[in-house]
């Protein structure tokens, strides 16, 4: 691996104003063997925005999340049709290198995951694989991590304490941190606060606002309160009768939440679901 | 069909807002059947009535305030208690030009109307009826019969026309009656206003069924009133 992350300096390239998009779903449905759990859904992903997905439990918001970075590939029996661009390329086409899509893309799971290790090298973790060892790097890299995880202030004293031993909302921020270390451009995350408190979840809801400025965000919540507060745009799932989930509207979060153009998205927003 | 607390809630502020709308409505045909009789005792109770309004406007503000706070309502059901709160607004300041007729009576004193008003009835009238279909257009989520109740405001403003032209009559043949002529006109103009305000409430429908933000109403230069 050659690449060398840039280390969150991005000031070069300020936030997109009017933003392009950065990700395109196309055409894509997701079989685990036989059973078809998403079926041809079409989505952009514009850049520096948060897109949230919402549905009711089983539509597919996960799978599809998964699609964005190939984490399907890691499920046996997963098939995913249809396309997927990253910055106009097709993640899954041959010749792909899985491993820089993942770098590209990153993931942020539901329960806080920190590794059995230090928080400096939890947040070092990503570094290291990608092969880089200089010290001087590492620190700067895992100093701006943590920062802009809004972390720093609560561990720079102790760095070398477990990841495992700080609070549940710290722990989700140390993954974040651990996410953002590598440089991705896009971060998806898996109902990311479902396991928080409701003060940690506020604190996890500010940050994404502030890291939307450097990086592009999917979060899949099932609060859609939540994705109501945070999100610039969302795209609501729901299940067909062959249990198939697929695509109802998409669209600038504030519509979707004030003028649904679909009834089913009405009744689904308003809790009149079924 | 969950959402039990909501949809009571709902029902609750329609009735409310009906409940308002009656007693604005009863308070300018009082005011108008007052000032026809010169009954300014009649006058004074209307004037002490409006806090009934004002107090049933707010009753009806905070209770849409909790149910937004509480209930967490999105979409139509956002868009209806929106709605609420704005013609419970519009509604008090029906109230208020009702007041403002009742108050004119009694600022006219102990002098005799300039004429029997055949007029000013009429017009009142037709602005009760218009606010009572724009309020039940709301309560039924009926945007097509809250586009077409404006149109009666034509009937409005050309009753306030005719009066308006009669009254500048007589002032210009005697002087002596220009203050008369002007209460009487200031009263017209309440119920003018009052007509307008049911334009405001017909948009408000409107806008709670479908999400869309029009401007029924035009004046004569076409701008928006
Ligand atoms: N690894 C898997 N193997 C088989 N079926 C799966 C797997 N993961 C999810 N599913 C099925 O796919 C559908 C969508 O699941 P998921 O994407 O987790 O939905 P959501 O995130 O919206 O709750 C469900 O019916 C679920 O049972
Ligand atoms: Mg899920």
């Amino acid at each position: 691996m050659t690449q060398q992350p840039v280390a969150l300096n991005r000031t070069d390239k300020p936030a997109a104003v009017a933003s392009a998009t950065k990700m395109v779903i196309r055409g894509v449905s997701v079989y685990y063997k036989t059973f078809r759990a998403i079926k041809n859904v079409d989505l952009p992903v514009y850049e520096n925005r948060i897109t949230a997905f919402i549905g009711p439990s089983g539509c597919g918001k996960s799978t599809l999340l998964r699609t964005l970075n190939r984490m399907n590939d890691l499920i046996p029996g997963a098939r995913v049709e249809g396309k997927v661009l990253l910055d106009g390329e097709d993640i899954y086409a041959a010749g792909q290198d899985v491993v820089d899509i993942r770098r590209r893309v990153g993931m942020v799971f539901q329960r806080p995951n920190p590794f059995p290790m230090s928080v400096y090298d939890n947040v070092a973790f990503g570094l290291r694989l990608l092969g880089i060892r200089q010290k001087s790097i590492l620190d700067e890299v895992v100093e701006r991590s943590l920062r802009a995880a809004a972390l720093w202030e609560h561990v720079c004293d102790n760095l070398n304490q477990s990841g495992m031993a700080l609070s549940g909302g710290q722990q989700q921020r140390l993954c974040i941190a651990r996410a953002i270390a590598v440089e991705p451009e896009v971060i998806l995350m898996d109902e990311p606060t479902s396991a928080l408190d409701p003060i940690a979840t506020l604190t996890i809801e500010d940050l994404l606002q502030t890291l939307k400025e450097n990086f592009t965000i999917v979060i899949v919540t099932h609060n859609m309160q939540q994705a109501a507060r945070i999100s610039d745009y969302t795209a609501f799932l729901s299940m067909d009768d062959d249990r198939a989930g697929y695509l109802v509207e998409f669209g600038p979060t504030v519509e979707l939440f004030t003028n649904p153009k679909e009834k089913l998205t009405e009744d689904y927003i308003t809790g009149r679901f079924g | 069909m969950p959402r039990q607390v909501l949809e009571s809630e709902i029902q609750n502020l329609k009735n409310q807002i009906l409940r308002l709308g009656d007693m604005v409505r009863q308070a300018m045909l009082d005011a108008i059947e007052a000032l026809k009789h010169r009954a300014t005792n009649r006058a004074r109770q209307i004037i002490a009535a409006d806090q009934a309004i004002n107090a049933l406007r707010f009753d009806i503000e905070k209770a849409a305030l909790v149910v937004i706070a509480t209930q967490q309502p999105l979409a139509h059901d956002l868009r209806f208690l929106a709605s609420v709160l704005d013609i419970a607004g519009e509604l008090e300041r029906m109230g208020d030009y009702a007041k403002g007729i009742a108050k004119i009576n009694i600022l006219m004193g102990d002098k005799p109307l300039l004429k029997p008003l055949i007029d000013l009835p009429r017009m009142a009238n037709i602005t009760a009826d218009m606010l009572q279909a724009a309020l039940q257009a709301f309560v039924n989520d009926d945007a097509e019969t809250a586009a077409a109740i404006p149109r009666r405001d034509d009937e409005v403003d050309g009753l306030y026309n005719q009066i308006y032209r009669e009254l500048i009559t007589f002032m210009i043949q005697d002087p002596k009656t220009i203050d008369q002529a002007n209460y009487l006109l200031w009263a017209a103009h309440n119920v003018e206003r009052m007509a307008d305000r049911v334009t405001n409430i017909c948009e408000r429908t409107i806008f709670t069924a479908s999400g869309e933000i029009v401007e029924l109403d035009t004046d004569e230069n076409g701008n928006a009133r």
